[in-house]
């Protein structure tokens, strides 16, 4: 009997040796099949477990976190939320999360290795390091200037920093409150529905992520073009426009809002926003030139981001000359976001250089250590400094005696382009009203501030929505309070 | 392996009882630290409850200890420290799991039972002088046994196995007293009958081995295996069914050292297996749960329990996150019984999990050994039988919750949330406690002396094949 109780025996042993060795395959050879299972909750309740790092605008938090004491226990809340929503975006337990809150999303939920003190900390203490800051790179007034400045009226701001590429002012209107998708609730369910279901596209961001036809602020790209490919040479000699302008191989005549604009020289064109001169001379600098100088500018490069991605603004490749006459206006299928064409702006302020455009200007720990910085951006001309002292100049024209007056500061050098851009089938829609411009203080050695403002309502009367009257005192609000902080 | 079928050396082995005290007063403290450590891990302080909780516990380990003192001096010093650390370790699991449960108080219930389990435990050490005696009993227990089986048939399915039975708010689960009483039965009817089972019979095949005993030997064992099985599958409790069934075989393989039991014993365990799983759907979803464990995720309803269980299971990988700072409560309702050990799994890590493992292989070896030095064959069987109860039952539920097999609803020994596991297993280490210490004994203690009961076939008389030695060996 003996021997056999001791076969029972070898026969437990060998049961408790299949425990342990499937208990190593489940623990430790198998565990991150496990752990990264879509269904396996663990990861969404350590995330929301201690609180989400902060967004900060000039150094003051506009996020924050509130104990819910539920399963997943921390929700996002917002201060301010619909004046930053285009910037933060949401932190939704249900939704995901979209703009800085996504793209900062491993430093805001503590998830990023940088964030722990030493490699390999987090996988023996099986914590996460509480989560990091964002630090925006926006101006709280600016952005706040630019947000009262819409009043509500469907639009939006960007406004840059020339000499950088910061982003100072990202604003969209109609805006929401990113706080009420934040919880798990049927609240937030509903809030969804909503939101989604809203004509007026409150979550759309209309600064990065919807693209326009740019009107006559494109002129800035097409004047630049033509000087640089020399086919202007004096600003104030008169060119071979005729008025109405009839669109080469067609029978369509192309006409200005007002007179004068026959054989115009460029400095009167620009300043008084010819189209026919501007048609003209698209043509004469050719497609190739026009392309050239477009993606200079960032036009059609599908890469831009800030860091979440900014919708590409697109020049038409191939066009006939037509087509490319109605492109060098704005037209066609010309379409650019306001961050773009703030970015056209402010490659005018800064000597011809196009800065890639940041919204984050570092990343730090908890305690205010720095994770990351946006370091050195690429840079790259656009247009000859030259050609940029001459576009400085036709810009400050317009403010001081053209159809951007609106925008004058007292005090500042002031550059600007008004637009008024048609669309819609047969242009049936209601022109949207443009407005791009540079700032330069009286003490200030370069510019500080570029802008584009877009005004897209709805509830106006045509005849009243020029670039001028609508766009530029947001533009001019935005840039004062740049300036004067 | 050529082990003579003698006993324990009679020299006097020393008995060991303090070092017992101090692996009991060990188990105590590392029970109140793990409470402890729930405590601040959940709520960043010591619970209020750890100072009672740890007395309570110290004093049933204190009592038990004091009944071993007095009444088995012998016995295995390893036994019951074992039970109280793993009986204490359940409380601790039971009561973090309870902070994820509001309204669900189940540690306090825990504790009551296990204090009845150590009651029975004194008990059955002081009033049981001599394990021999149990033999005269063997159909009484196999009557009670195929009572209490056969009892919650009465009471409706309870998560689709009908094993409870509801009284005053108390859930019972007689299958798991049962256990017990069958395995006496079987030890004292192998025992008496264990020549008869390996010895006659008529051959089949050409195979020596391949022996089947006469009818009237083999008829009542099979009946019973029948009748047992037969209410298992009636309250469609797969697991309780497989640890009958290997009991049963293991025993009669070591009663009568037939390796075609084995034989027999698997063939009929595969067929009983397949003829379930068909006609079962309850135990058919269980093997399909264990051969695709995430089909529930795949088809979109989420993940079901077990693929839960090895969330948590790998959730912990190597260390653990820490008592208190796992979610295995996303196992849901089972969390605290059949998956308890995933909570452990998950906080203690491969490492703590481990740990436990090889306390339950320590208990069993225990038990083998206490079987291995005893002398009569009732009681090798009977520590056999009770050593292998509990290494079925840790490998069907831990192997079921781990995807070794298929998942069958048992208790982990003393882990899990139970009161009629937490008892019986307590009957269980006591009855190992009383053979151990018959086992440890000198040879010619009083206590040794023959009984009124029958005493076991002298041994050196057998036929060849019960004899593991060679039969010219002087004896």
């Amino acid at each position: 009997m003996t021997r056999h109780i001791r076969h029972a025996a070898a026969f437990c042993a060998l049961l408790l040796v299949a425990l342990l060795a499937n208990a190593l395959r489940v623990q430790v050879v198998q565990s991150e099949a496990y752990d990264d299972n879509p269904a396996n909750r663990r990861e969404t309740i350590a995330r929301y477990a201690q609180p989400r790092g902060d967004i900060l605008v000039d150094g003051v938090p506009v996020t924050g976190s509130r104990d819910t004491g539920e399963q997943l226990r921390y929700e996002r809340t917002y201060r301010d939320g619909p004046l930053y929503a285009p910037v933060t975006g949401f932190a939704s337990q249900v939704y995901g999360t979209t703009f800085l809150e996504h793209a900062g999303d491993d430093v805001l939920s503590g998830a990023d290795p940088l964030l722990s003190p030493f490699p390999l900390w987090n996988d023996v203490t099986h914590g996460r390091p509480a989560g990091g800051n964002v630090v925006t790179t926006l101006n709280r007034r600016a952005q706040q200037a630019a947000y009262e400045g819409l009043g509500g009226r469907k639009g939006a701001v960007a406004a840059v920093e020339p000499s950088t590429g910061r982003v100072l002012a990202l604003v969209s209107s109609p805006s929401y409150d990113p706080a009420v998708l934040s919880g798990n609730d049927a609240a937030a369910e509903r809030a969804w529905v909503r939101l989604n279901g809203d004509p007026d596209k409150p979550m759309l961001n209309r600064a990065a992520r919807q693209t326009y036809p740019p009107g006559s602020t494109f002129k800035v790209v097409t004047a630049a073009a033509a000087l640089d490919a020399g086919v202007i040479t004096d600003l104030d000699a008169a060119t071979d426009s005729p008025a109405p302008y009839r669109l080469p191989g067609t029978t369509t005549g192309l006409t200005n809002e007002g007179p004068g604009c026959e054989d115009a020289p460029l400095r009167d064109a620009f300043v008084w926003s010819c189209n026919t001169v501007f048609a003209k001379l698209g043509v004469d600098t050719g497609l190739a030139r026009m392309t050239r100088t477009a993606q200079a500018f960032g036009f059609n490069d599908v890469n831009v981001r800030i860091p979440f991605a900014v919708a590409p603004s697109t020049f038409d490749t191939s066009l006939d000359r037509a087509q490319l006459a109605l492109s060098s206006i704005g037209q066609f299928n010309t379409r650019a976001t306001p961050l773009q064409m703030a970015m056209v702006s402010a490659a005018v302020a800064d000597g011809g250089q196009v800065r890639t455009p940041y919204l984050v200007e570092r990343t730090t720990r908890q305690g205010g250590a720095t994770v990351a910085t946006a370091g050195s951006r690429p840079s790259h001309q656009a247009m000859a400094p030259s050609t940029a002292r001459l576009m400085r100049e036709l810009m400050v024209d317009v403010v001081r005696e053209g159809t951007g007056t609106n925008a004058a500061i007292p005090g500042a050098v002031v550059g600007g382009k008004t637009g008024t851009a048609q669309h819609g089938l047969g242009n049936a829609g209601i022109p949207y009203a443009w407005f791009v411009s540079w700032a330069r203080g009286e003490r200030d050695m370069e510019p500080r501030v570029a802008v584009a403002v877009v005004v897209e309502d709805g509830s106006a009367r045509r005849g009243d929505i020029t670039g001028g009257g609508m766009a530029a005192p947001i533009a001019r609000a935005v840039m004062e309070a740049v300036l004067t902080s | 392996m050529a082990a003579a079928d003698a006993p324990a050396p009679a020299a006097l082995l020393p008995r060991r009882r303090g070092i017992e005290l101090s692996l009991i007063v060990l188990a105590v403290l590392l029970s109140v630290y793990g409470y402890c450590a729930v405590g601040l891990a959940k709520d960043g302080t010591v619970p209020p409850g750890a100072a009672g909780y740890g007395a309570g516990l110290g004093v049933l380990a204190l009592l038990a200890h004091l009944a071993v003192r007095l009444r088995a001096p012998c016995a295995d010093p390893l036994l019951l420290p074992i039970a109280v650390l793993l009986n204490g370790m359940g409380l601790v699991l039971i009561y973090r799991l309870d902070l994820e449960t509001p309204g669900d108080r189940a540690a306090p219930t825990q504790l009551v039972w296990s204090t009845l389990g150590v009651a029975l435990f004194i008990l059955v050490v002081a009033a049981l002088r001599d394990h021999r005696l149990l033999q005269r009993y063997a159909y009484v227990c196999v009557v009670a046994a195929l009572a209490l089986l056969a009892l919650p048939i009465l009471f409706p399915a309870v998560n689709g196995a009908r094993i409870w039975i509801r009284i005053a708010g108390f859930s019972i689960q007689p299958g798991e007293f049962a256990k017990v009483l069958l395995a006496v039965f079987f030890a004292a009817y192998l025992a008496a009958n264990r020549t008869a089972l390996a010895y006659a019979g008529r051959k089949i095949w050409r195979f020596e081995r391949l022996q089947l005993p006469t009818g009237r030997v083999l008829g009542p064992i099979v009946t019973i295996w029948l009748l047992s099985v037969g209410v298992l599958v009636l309250e469609r409790d797969l697991g309780t069914s497989l640890l009958f069934f290997g009991l049963f075989v293991v025993m009669l393989y070591v009663a009568t050292g037939r390796t075609g039991w084995i034989a027999v014993g698997l063939l009929l365990a595969s067929l009983g297996a397949v003829a379930v799983g068909r006609l079962e759907p309850h135990v058919h979803s269980r093997v399909e749960d264990w051969l695709h464990p995430f089909a529930t995720i795949e088809a979109g309803e989420g993940p079901n329990q077990l693929a839960q269980s090895l969330f948590s299971f790998a959730a912990g990988g190597m260390s653990g996150t820490g008592l208190g700072l796992g979610h295995s409560v996303l196992i849901g309702f089972a969390a605290k019984s059949d998956f308890i050990l995933a909570t452990a799994g998950e906080e203690l890590g491969l490492l703590g999990l481990s740990a436990l493992f090889l306390l339950y292989g320590l208990l069993v070896e225990r038990g083998y050994r206490a079987g291995l030095s005893l002398r009569d064959p009732f009681g090798r069987l009977l520590a056999t039988g009770l050593a292998s109860i509990v290494a079925l039952q840790v490998f069907v539920i831990a192997g079921g919750v781990t995807g070794l097999i298929p998942l069958t609803g048992m208790a982990m020994p003393f882990l899990a949330q139970g009161g009629s596991s937490v008892v019986t297993n307590w009957a269980i280490v006591a009855l190992l406690i009383r053979v151990s210490d018959s086992a440890r004994r000198p040879r010619h203690a009083p206590q040794d002396a023959p009984l009124d009961a029958p005493r076991p076939t002298p041994h050196g008389t057998l036929p060849d094949p019960l004899r593991d030695e060679d039969p010219r060996r002087p004896g």
